[in-house]
This record gives C-alpha cells, sequence and structure tokens, in this order.
C-alpha cells in the first residue's frame, strides 16, 4: 500500500520560505482554492497558508544553533483528524494515504483541528471550511504536466531540495532511504498518529587537524626562509678588528 | 453520508478555462531565475522555475513565488501624476496628466537644462537591471551626475576585489561549491546571490563539505553551517589580517601560485627619497601606453642572486628579503611588505578586536591553509598561460569564501575586502576549482579601463559627456575635479573625498542637492529608488529636505520627477510620477554590458519578454528613457538629421551598437542576419525572438581549457579580446601590493607629477591610501562615544523580502508584517529590557521606539533588524494602521549620512574614504526602556500617506483564484 510523504531535510533548510508561498499561488488557484487572505493591506494581516515555516533559537550564546523548522500536514497513518469528523469530510485517501478534506462535507466545526495534535489544519473563515495540505494530489496526477512536474509545489520550489517526496512504504524510495540512513525521524511519535512526513536531523562535518599536518616537508618555507646573502661590500667586524 | 468524496480534489477548479504558459525572467529580486508564468483566462495562475534555466533550474524563492500578488497589488501606479499646482510638495496631492504631456513638460525642462547646464539634471537608480541604459542615457544627455544604487550597497565588495583580483562576488564572481572543501560565508546579505547560492550550499553540504559562517548574527544561512563564529561588525578586516599573519607564520601559502600569478615577488623600491618610492622598479618604459600591467616589473632571482625581469625563463624570486639594486636602491618583494605589515596582526591583537578567541583564529587559518595544500585537485585540462607554458592540468586548492554587505558596508570596508582578497590569493584559490571562479566579463585589467572623465570641461551644453559617468580611476589624474581640486558631481564621486567611488556614492546626492555644495540642481530623477525611506540614510531629515525652500520660497531641490511601479514613500515627495510596469509587463535585457547572469563555464545574459498586457497606463522605464532621448535629440537615439532612430525599446536593444558596424551590442545571443553568431556580429532582427524560443536566456559554454584562471589563460583572454569583451590580452597578475594605492599617497605626500590633492585632505588620502590592507576602526565608531553607545546595530536581509519591495505583496508581508530589534538576553536583562518590551534604540543621531526581542543568536554587542520592513503610515497602499508603519521601524532614522562636523567645519560622507561606499553598519547606539505610558507604536511616525489617482482601492479580504471571478472586496 502506497503512502505518499515528504522528508524534510532539516540540515540544508535556510528558512527561505520558498516552500511557504510557492505552496499558496499553486493552492490558492488549485482544487483547494482560494485560499483566503484576511485584511490582506491591513493591520494583522492573516490568511490560509498549507505550509509554515517556523524559526527556533536553541541553546545559549555562543553554543546556540537558529533552526528553520517548515511545517505542513504530516499525512499521518492513523490520523487523529479522521475519526472525529461529524460528516465524513476528512478523509484518508486508500491509494496513496494522503489526508484531505471534501469541502463539500465539511460543516467547518473544527473538531479535526482540535484533534490534531500537530496544529496543521488552516480553518478558511471565507468558506467555513477547513483546509490543509493536499500533497499537491492536483499536481502530481495531472498526466498533462510533464513527469518532473508532477511533484508537490513546495518539493519543486525548494532551492535547497529540502524537501523529498515519495511513498515511504516503497524501501527502495528516495524518501524511505533517506529516513533509513540520515536519520530520519517522525514528530511526537508519542501521539500514535504515525506520521508520514519525517525529518532529517542536523549533520555537522568537523575537521580533525593533527599537529604534524601544521609542518610538512614541501613548506615553503624552506625556499622563503632561506634569505638573501648580504652584499659583500658591506661592513663587517673584519673591516675593525683583527683579535 | 456517503464515503464517497463529493468535491473531487483532481477536477479543475474553473471549468474550460484557457491556459497558457510564457517564458521570461524573474525580478523579485536581483537574482534573475528564469520563470514559467502560466495563465488562466489571461490571469496569473502560477509561477514557477524554468528547469530548463541555467541560474535557478526551476526551483523558485518565496519572493518568486508571490509574483502574483505584486502584478495585483493595489499599490501600483497606473497613470502619470503631477503634483497639483497649488499644492505643497510632500502632501501627496497628485492629478492625472497624459503621457503626452509628460514627455513635453520633461523634454521642454530638461532640453533647457542640457542647452545651458546639464549638470543640473541628475539621474540616480536603484536596483534597476539597466544600468547599461540608464547610463548612457545620463551621458549622451552630457551630466556627470548619474549612478546607481551600488554607492549605498556593496561598492567596497567590487572595489576592493576587483582593484586586487580584477573580478568580484555575485554578478562576477563567486565560490565553486561544486568542487570545494571548505566553504566559509563571512559578512553576507542573504539575497546576494539568493537561489544559486542557496541551491550550490545544500549540495555542498549533502557532499560532506564544510561550511563554517563568520557573521555578528546567525540567521538564514548560518543556521545551517557547521560552526559559526560570532564577529563584532566591522572588525573582519582583522580577522583576515590575522589569518594572513598566521599563514604566513606557518608557510601555508601556496607559494607556486604566488609567484607565478600575483605580484608577490615584484620589487618595491624602497628608496623614501625617490619620486618612485613604493612602486615597483620598472626595467623600460612600455612601448604602449594601455589599460594593463605592462611585464615590466623585476625579481630578485634566487638562482643567480640578481634582478631579472618577472617571468624570465628558469627564475625564480625571493619571495623575502631585502636587496640593493647595482644603483643602491632599496627594494623589497611586495610579499616581504606584506609578512611586515601583518608581523603586528597577531591572532592575540584580533581576539580583542573581533571578540574572537585566538585559538579558534588560528585553527580557522589552519584548517583554509591545511584543506588548501592537502586536498588539492588536479583536473585533466591542458591550458596555456599567458607567458606561453602550457599546463597539463588545473589544479584547485578547494577553499571557497562568499561575502558581500555585512563587509561591504562599512567605512573601513574597501581595506577588509583587499585583506580577503589577498587571504584568497594566499590559499591559490582564484579562478580555481573549489576556489573563486570569475564569470564573463571578468576578470578585467586592474583597474578596468572605464574612465570617469577627468576635467571639468567633460561636460558642455548640447554635448554628451566626454567620458563615461562611472568608472575605475587608476590614479589620481583619473579624478573628476577641478583645478582647485574640488568634485565636479554632485554626490562628489571620483573626487579628493572618495576617489575610488566606482558606483557614486547616491547617499549623498539630496543633501548635497540641497545645501548647494557643490552646486544646486534643478532636476533630480529617481528610478525605483526609495530615497525618502529606506534606501537614505538620515530619513527623518532627508524628507525634510526633499521640501525644503530657499528664501524666495522655491525649494531647494526644484524640480523632483520619479519613476516607480508602486506608492512608495518617494512618490510622495515627487512634482512629477512616472508609472512603470511590473517585470511581468515588460521587455528587459540582462546584458553583458551591465550585469548579466554570467555562469563560471561561460557567459549568459538574457531577457525578459512581456507575459502580461501593460496595466493602465504604465510604461516601461526604458520606453520613457528612448522616447526622452529621441525628444531631446540624444546623439544615440536620433539619426544625423535628428529624426527618431528606433521605434520603441526593444528596437534601440536590437539595432543599438557600441560603435557603427561593432558588432557588440546589449544581446550577445543570436546575433548576425541570421542569428548564427554569438557574443559579437550584426544586428539580427528575430533577436528577441529567438530568445524567446531559448528559454529567454543565451548561455555560451566556454572550451574547458578556457574555464579556469583566466587573469593569466592565454587561450581565455584572447578570446575574450576576439570577442571585443577587453581590448588587451595581456595577463591580469593579483595586486596582492597595490600600486594604484600608492599612486595616491605619493600625490598626497607631494611627491608624484599626477595631480595633488588640496592641503587640507592630503592627510586623509595619504592615511587611507595604503597600498596594503590595514585594520582601523570604522570611522564613525572612531567619532563615537563607545561608553555612552556601548553597541553596533545592523540589518539582516530577510530571505522573503527583497528591499522595501514586498511590503505591498499580501503573501509575503505575512511573512514579516513587522520587525523586532534582536537583543542578545543577557545584554537585554542587563539593560533592564524584557523580551517583547517596547524600547528606544538611540544612537547619537536620533532614535527610534521599537519592540525588543531576545535573541542567542547574536553576539552580545550587536543589536540587529530586518531591513526595510518598516513602512511610513499608509505607503504603498497600505492601511495606516498596518504593522508595517505601527510596530515596524527603520533602522535609518538613527544613521547619519554625513560624519560629524569637522574641526574646520567641513563634512565628510559616513562612507569609506575610499570608494565612497555607505556605512550603513557602522553606527553605535545604546537601548532603553520605554516609560510606562508611552504609546506601543513606532516613533517616529509621519502623517499617513494618500492614495493617488488611478490607484486601486486595497480589499480587506482576498480570495485569489485566477481565472475566475471572485477575487476578494470589502467585507
Amino acid at each position: 500500500m502506497t503512502q505518499l510523504a515528504l522528508v524534510i531535510d532539516l540540515n540544508v533548510c535556510v528558512g527561505c520560505s520558498a516552500c511557504v508561498t510557492s505552496c499558496k499561488e499553486w493552492n490558492t488557484s488549485g482544487s483547494a482554492g482560494p485560499l483566503v487572505d484576511e485584511r490582506p493591506y491591513g493591520e494583522n494581516p492573516t490568511g490560509t497558508f498549507f505550509n509554515r515555516v517556523q524559526t527556533y533559537e536553541m541553546g545559549t550564546f555562543p553554543n546556540s544553533e537558529t533552526m528553520h523548522f517548515p511545517k505542513s500536514c504530516l499525512h499521518c497513518e492513523d490520523p487523529a483528524c479522521v475519526p472525529v469528523c461529524p460528516t465524513g469530510a476528512s478523509y484518508k485517501r486508500k491509494e496513496d494515504g494522503i489526508v484531505l478534506v471534501d469541502y463539500d462535507k465539511c460543516i467547518g466545526c473544527k473538531y479535526c483541528s482540535w484533534a490534531c495534535p500537530y496544529g496543521v489544519r488552516e480553518f478558511d473563515e471565507q468558506e467555513k471550511v477547513m483546509k490543509k495540505c493536499t500533497l499537491c494530489v492536483d499536481r502530481i496526477y495531472d498526466m498533462t504536466m510533464p513527469e518532473a512536474d508532477r511533484k508537490p509545489s513546495c518539493v519543486k520550489a525548494c532551492p535547497t531540495s529540502a524537501r523529498l517526496f515519495g511513498d515511504i512504504h516503497d524501501p527502495e524510495s528516495e524518501v524511505s532511504v533517506a529516513i533509513r540512513e540520515d536519520g530520519g525521524y517522525a514528530l511526537m511519535p508519542e501521539w500514535g498518529t504515525h506520521p508520514s512526513n519525517h525529518y532529517l536531523p542536523r549533520r555537522k562535518t568537523k575537521m580533525k587537524i593533527h599537529a604534524d599536518e601544521l609542518e610538512r616537508a614541501d613548506n615553503p618555507l624552506k625556499l622563503d626562509q632561506q634569505l638573501p646573502k648580504p652584499d659583500k661590500d658591506q661592513s663587517t667586524m673584519d673591516d675593525v678588528s683583527a683579535w | 453520508m456517503s464515503s464517497t468524496p463529493l468535491h473531487d480534489p483532481l477536477a479543475p477548479p474553473v471549468a474550460g478555462a484557457t491556459t497558457e504558459i510564457k517564458k521570461t525572467t524573474c525580478y523579485m529580486c536581483a537574482c534573475r531565475c528564469g520563470i514559467r508564468v502560466h495563465l488562466r483566462n489571461g490571469e496569473v495562475r502560477y509561477i514557477d522555475g524554468n528547469p530548463d534555466h541555467p541560474l535557478n533550474a526551476g526551483v523558485i524563492c518565496a519572493k518568486g513565488s508571490s509574483g502574483i500578488m505584486k502584478q495585483y497589488s493595489p499599490a501600483r501606479l497606473t497613470k502619470p501624476l503631477r503634483r497639483k499646482p497649488g499644492t505643497e510638495r510632500g502632501a501627496g496631492e497628485f492629478e492625472e496628466i497624459s503621457w503626452e504631456e509628460t514627455f513635453t513638460l520633461l523634454a521642454d525642462r530638461l532640453g533647457e537644462l542640457r542647452a545651458t547646464d546639464p549638470k543640473k539634471f541628475a539621474l540616480f537608480t536603484g536596483r534597476d537591471q539597466m544600468q547599461a541604459l540608464t547610463g548612457m542615457f545620463a551621458r549622451q544627455f552630457g551630466t556627470p551626475n548619474y549612478a546607481a544604487h551600488g554607492g549605498f550597497c556593496s561598492v567596497n565588495m567590487a572595489a576592493g576585489m576587483i582593484y586586487t583580483i580584477g573580478g568580484s562576488f555575485w554578478e562576477f564572481g563567486g565560490p565553486d561549491l561544486e568542487r570545494s572543501k571548505l566553504f566559509i560565508m563571512i559578512g553576507t546579505a542573504e539575497d546576494h546571490h539568493s537561489n544559486p547560492m542557496k541551491v550550490s550550499l545544500a549540495k555542498f553540504k549533502r557532499e560532506g563539505g564544510r561550511f563554517i559562517s563568520i557573521n555578528p548574527v546567525r540567521t538564514g544561512y548560518s543556521a545551517i553551517a557547521d560552526e559559526w563564529v560570532p564577529i563584532r561588525p566591522g572588525t573582519d578586516g582583522a580577522l583576515f589580517l590575522a589569518i594572513i599573519h598566521e599563514l604566513i607564520e606557518l608557510g601555508l601559502y601556496d607559494r607556486e601560485f604566488l609567484v607565478r600569478y600575483t605580484n608577490s615577488g615584484q620589487l618595491v623600491n624602497l628608496d623614501a627619497e625617490h619620486d618612485e618610492f613604493g612602486m615597483f622598479v620598472r626595467t623600460e618604459v612600455p612601448e604602449e601606453e594601455g589599460c594593463y600591467d605592462p611585464q615590466n616589473k623585476l625579481w630578485w632571482d634566487r638562482n643567480t642572486d640578481k634582478p631579472v625581469v618577472t617571468h624570465t625563463e628558469g627564475a625564480d624570486p625571493f619571495l623575502r628579503g631585502e636587496f640593493k639594486l647595482p644603483d643602491g636602491t632599496p627594494v623589497k618583494p611586495a610579499f616581504q611588505l606584506l609578512k611586515d605589515r601583518v608581523a603586528e596582526y597577531t591572532p592575540e591583537w584580533a581576539e580583542g578586536v573581533t571578540g574572537i578567541a585566538a585559538d579558534t583564529i588560528r585553527r580557522l587559518a589552519h584548517e583554509m591553509g591545511i584543506t588548501a595544500r592537502d586536498q588539492k585537485i588536479e583536473l585533466p585540462i591542458a591550458w596555456t598561460d599567458s607567458w606561453g607554458k602550457e599546463h597539463e592540468t588545473v589544479t584547485g586548492n578547494p577553499v571557497a569564501f562568499h561575502a558581500m554587505r555585512g563587509l561591504a558596508a562599512h567605512s573601513n570596508g574597501f581595506h577588509t575586502i583587499r585583506a580577503l582578497s589577498i587571504l584568497m590569493t594566499l590559499l591559490g584559490t582564484i579562478d580555481r576549482p573549489g576556489g573563486f571562479r570569475h564569470k564573463t566579463p571578468f576578470p578585467r585589467p586592474i583597474p578596468p579601463c572605464a574612465r570617469p572623465p577627468n576635467d571639468p570641461r567633460a561636460v558642455q551644453p548640447n554635448t554628451p559627456l566626454d567620458g563615461m559617468p562611472l568608472g575605475w580611476p587608476a590614479d589620481p589624474d583619473d579624478l573628476f575635479v577641478d583645478k582647485e581640486g574640488e568634485a565636479v558631481r554632485i554626490d562628489k564621486g571620483f573626487s579628493w573625498e572618495y576617489p575610488l567611488s566606482a558606483h557614486g556614492l547616491m547617499h549623498n546626492v539630496i543633501t548635497n542637492a540641497w545645501r548647494g555644495d557643490p552646486y544646486p540642481i534643478d532636476t533630480l530623477l529617481l528610478f525605483m529608488a526609495n530615497m525618502a525611506w529606506n534606501s537614505t540614510m538620515n530619513t527623518s531629515e532627508v524628507r525634510k529636505m526633499l521640501t525644503d525652500k530657499n528664501e524666495n520660497g522655491e525649494y531647494k531641490i526644484p524640480n523632483i520627477v520619479v519613476c516607480d511601479a508602486f506608492h512608495s514613500e518617494t512618490t510622495a515627495f515627487a512634482d512629477l510620477i512616472l508609472p512603470d510596469t511590473t517585470y511581468l509587463e515588460r521587455h528587459d535585457v540582462m546584458s553583458m554590458l551591465d550585469r548579466p547572469i554570467s555562469e563560471f563555464d561561460g557567459p549568459v545574459d538574457s531577457v525578459r519578454i512581456p507575459v502580461m498586457p501593460r496595466t493602465g497606463e504604465c510604461l516601461p522605464f526604458q520606453e520613457v528613457l528612448i522616447e526622452l532621448g529621441t525628444r531631446l535629440k540624444l546623439p544615440a537615439f536620433v539619426t544625423q538629421d535628428g529624426a527618431r532612430k528606433y521605434k520603441d525599446y526593444p528596437d534601440f536593444i536590437v539595432n543599438w551598437e557600441t560603435a557603427p558596424g561593432s558588432g557588440i551590442g546589449f544581446l550577445s545571443g543570436w546575433r548576425g542576419k541570421g542569428g548564427e553568431k554569438s557574443m559579437k556580429g550584426e544586428p539580427n532582427p528575430n533577436q528577441w525572438e529567438m530568445y524567446a524560443k531559448n528559454d529567454c536566456v543565451h548561455h555560451e559554454v566556454l572550451p574547458r581549457s578556457y574555464q579556469f584562471m583566466r587573469n593569466w589563460n592565454k587561450g581565455y583572454l584572447e578570446w575574450s579580446q576576439r570577442n571585443g569583451i577587453t581590448r588587451y590580452s595581456e595577463p591580469i597578475l593579483i595586486h596582492l601590493y597595490s600600486e594604484v594605492m600608492q599612486k595616491f599617497r605619493l600625490a598626497a605626500q607631494g611627491k608624484s607629477i599626477t595631480r595633488q590633492p588640496p592641503k587640507h585632505l592630503a592627510k586623509r588620502v595619504e592615511t587611507y591610501f595604503d597600498p596594503l590592507p590595514f585594520y582601523y576602526e570604522p570611522l564613525e565608531t572612531q567619532a563615537s562615544d563607545k561608553l555612552k553607545y556601548p553597541l553596533s546595530a545592523v540589518t539582516q536581509r530577510p530571505m522573503a523580502m527583497y528591499h522595501s519591495w514586498d511590503s505591498q505583496n499580501a503573501w509575503l508581508r505575512q511573512i514579516h508584517a513587522h520587525n523586532y530589534l534582536y537583543v542578545n538576553a543577557l545584554t537585554a536583562k542587563n539593560a533592564g529590557i524584557g523580551d517583547g518590551d517596547w524600547i528606544w534604540c538611540e544612537s547619537q543621531w536620533g532614535k527610534v521606539r521599537c519592540m525588543a526581542r531576545y535573541s542567542e543568536s547574536v553576539e552580545p554587542g550587536t543589536v540587529w533588524t530586518w531591513n526595510a520592513i518598516g513602512k511610513a503610515a499608509g505607503a504603498w497602499n497600505l492601511t495606516p494602521d498596518a504593522n508595517e508603519s505601527q510596530q515596524g521601524f527603520l533602522l535609518n532614522h538613527l544613521i547619519s549620512e554625513e560624519l560629524p562636523k569637522q574641526a574646520d567645519g567641513s563634512r565628510f560622507s559616513n562612507s569609506d574614504p575610499i570608494t565612497g561606499q555607505a556605512a550603513w553598519y557602522d553606527v553605535r547606539v545604546r537601548i532603553y526602556k520605554a516609560e510606562e505610558g508611552e504609546p506601543q507604536q513606532t516613533s517616529p511616525q509621519f502623517p499617513p500617506m494618500k492614495k493617488y489617482p488611478g490607484m486601486k482601492d486595497a480589499p480587506t479580504w482576498l480570495a485569489y483564484l485566477a481565472g475566475a471571478k471572485k477575487k476578494g472586496g470589502a467585507k
């Protein structure tokens, strides 16, 4: 059984928000659209975004880290948002595991957003329905697009390729390999929802310098420390002393 | 309910829509990625990266993805506007006029100025991408008063590197992360070079490269660094000099590279009585005076123990020591002088300046030196050097650097960047795999050949300027000064105050024009430069200057014309507003004559092609210039009989040539009658169509043997010469030691045969024109009470905003609607400031009220904020209560465009004394909690800007769905 998901590499995410607005621009005019913005040119603008980047600082100066953390629906294998939905609007697709909202059934009761441990559902204040990441379901199966484009908009946009997309149930897929080999982990597994999206941790490259590497046989100082000989006509002790 | 979904997520959202995909080039920042614009029923449905474009290969950033909201922004200006007669400038009262009236007004007034005193017309532009055209217009007009934004952006980066290695970061070169093993990023603005940097940095990290970030602040790129080294602002030069000290001490430099490709071994005349003191000893006068380094200098040969002409076959120079020429002249190799210079710059000394532990500085030096030496790359690429020696391979020392405004925007930035360039050179990394790589049209001779005029007589009525408005002085005779040594330009560019101001000093134009120093002007034309807000220093005072009047009740700057696509703060001060188009509505060229988008492997230029019809009466600024140039009968735009030469901008781009029949024009692709030629060839009437068919981009991949070592690569330099990129193919030796600097110093010491500075400037020139880099505390810091103002204040550039451009963008402003002052938590606590408190941040020049935010990612002596998020109330058609103006703030109010008055009453720009680079990041501040009961609102505040005729009402909600009807409105 297929489970599509994103794997997000925190080791390379620079927090540029390309995924945030490329998601917005695709989906506002896509099948989940429009994605409404309230007070777009006024005080405290707020709108529907399926994907947001949060930035955290960890530790204390100077031993601190800045972490950019993109967050969207994790398409859980056992999503908490689905069973709580009174109308069946919140559902998980059998064929690919994508969790979707059927806007025509949604009554805007927000049970799903209360149930979701990850806070990734977005209520549309104009249409009064719940919206959320669709993994760009209207891109990935659109056969009118070239195959290379049949990916979620955020994945395609990401300048650091921090977002991988694929089937985590296929052990040979790029995402499964990344999870397996680069320490992929799920968020808050204790909630038991089995999130499909995974994150890859920071990985540091260090350099070890051995003392003897600072001195080498081919050190140019061997040449450059040989300074020129003084002029023969310079004064020396010979000029004044016979000892 | 049935379990079958009612809503089909795969169904088209707008049934039966017409769709279309068009390609052009992004302009949401200066990166210039290839984009595909997807249209639905004629509206923009989606903008994504063009996968076939060499720059971004399909990726796109937050700004690029939000182009839709720029296109449909309610802040757009759509009609030419004139300040209502009888209203005050700055009041924002405008009336519509036609383009015909606009052109008549402009042509009459500018025609009069051109016929009498062309320098009374000043044209200054912001982050435009058509400097080759705007500069040409100014030159044709005959005014020297032209510059783009470079003087207040990163001219130190350009000049410091170009005067040292003949190339620079960003458009003209960059780090080769594909092959690098160690990457050091220092003081970078995160939008330079945006997507290519992100792409290559991520790849570099994935492939196991080590990334060190040196920056007072840990944001964006620095967040993913393997190591963050916090540094005090403005002290980077001290760090580089200490690293150089350590590398020389341990012999961790690439001797072979220094000997053959730099002036390290060249002998410097050290006879203090000699007119040529501090200059290289020359064997003979070159046959031809040209813009290149003649090969007539000397080495002291180790083998024969006597002086020989450099690069003599079989010779090997001493890099150290002291010698006497047969005529008794004492000389030292340049490298020895560098060693002498850095002797005092020990890591321990630098620790006290930079705040970085001496051990860390040493380790950084070791990491660089050892990686460069032990991880050498040998590529099987045969090439021939300028002296005819054939090399079997290209060698790389895989240590790469990137730096930008963090180094540049200090008054000691030129020397800092010279020091960085020398460090990169010692490691042997210039135009080599894994190091720094050039991009065509660089490298160029040091300095490049374009010269500013050097005589006030270059400005004549009804005559083009005799010289380039901007250029690269090689000695004091290239300065643009009068007999008394006074500046000819309004911004005092190329004067003794700022001799190497290659990009002008736009930040002083308004102040100088207001004061009438060196003279008053009549018309100031600003193109997309927000000089009444975030692009100016001393914002509050400069706004007053724009409306200040003389005793006759006339404005001190009589006529201000602003061309912009948006309702910027500056438009309020215009007498005439020219509504520009967006990037989706016009033709543009990213030209080889300007700042193209070349890759390491060869020249690349590109175009924009309109994908949307123009909105309202918007007219691209290029068309304005062509039309105005034609009406003013500027020679480049009319035939000999004064008739119109070019129908419009596209026609101009196709047919204009640098000289009749030269075959060199704005675009390098598909030249020749049938488009069969590249770089050079006859105009091709179908050139635009051919660009359109080829992703709007022309990329010529050079043979592999021309892709490296280009300063000294015979094949490349001759290719460059054949294609009219450069006049000379002589090798471009790296200037470890700068004779250009020494020439100015000699002039200041009264020793030169060149012009000499006025007395009151001699000491300044003598001090700063040091042929070797040295460290000095930034000028404003020197002139600040550091006990009273203990902190440095700097700005960073958010990745999701470009300058002031995006607060009018409904999506991007939700990412940064207002800014905080980030303060190290300990520093804040010591000042009694809580997280989120309203505080005052005060410099010797002014103060702003803003909100503090604790941070552990900033060194304790620095406070910082995001640049240009704060806006004036009502500007950009935001509501007057929008966060940008109520909680957002501008640091510019704290920064002066001038240093404190000198003892004799004279004033210097708050700039680098060599290049005139605006010293944005030198300001010193203190912070304290706002009083109880003070308004929880940013200060200063200004009366809200009004909406102008032709602007849309800003909706209170938005539900954008391209190609469908309902989009938003009032509730």
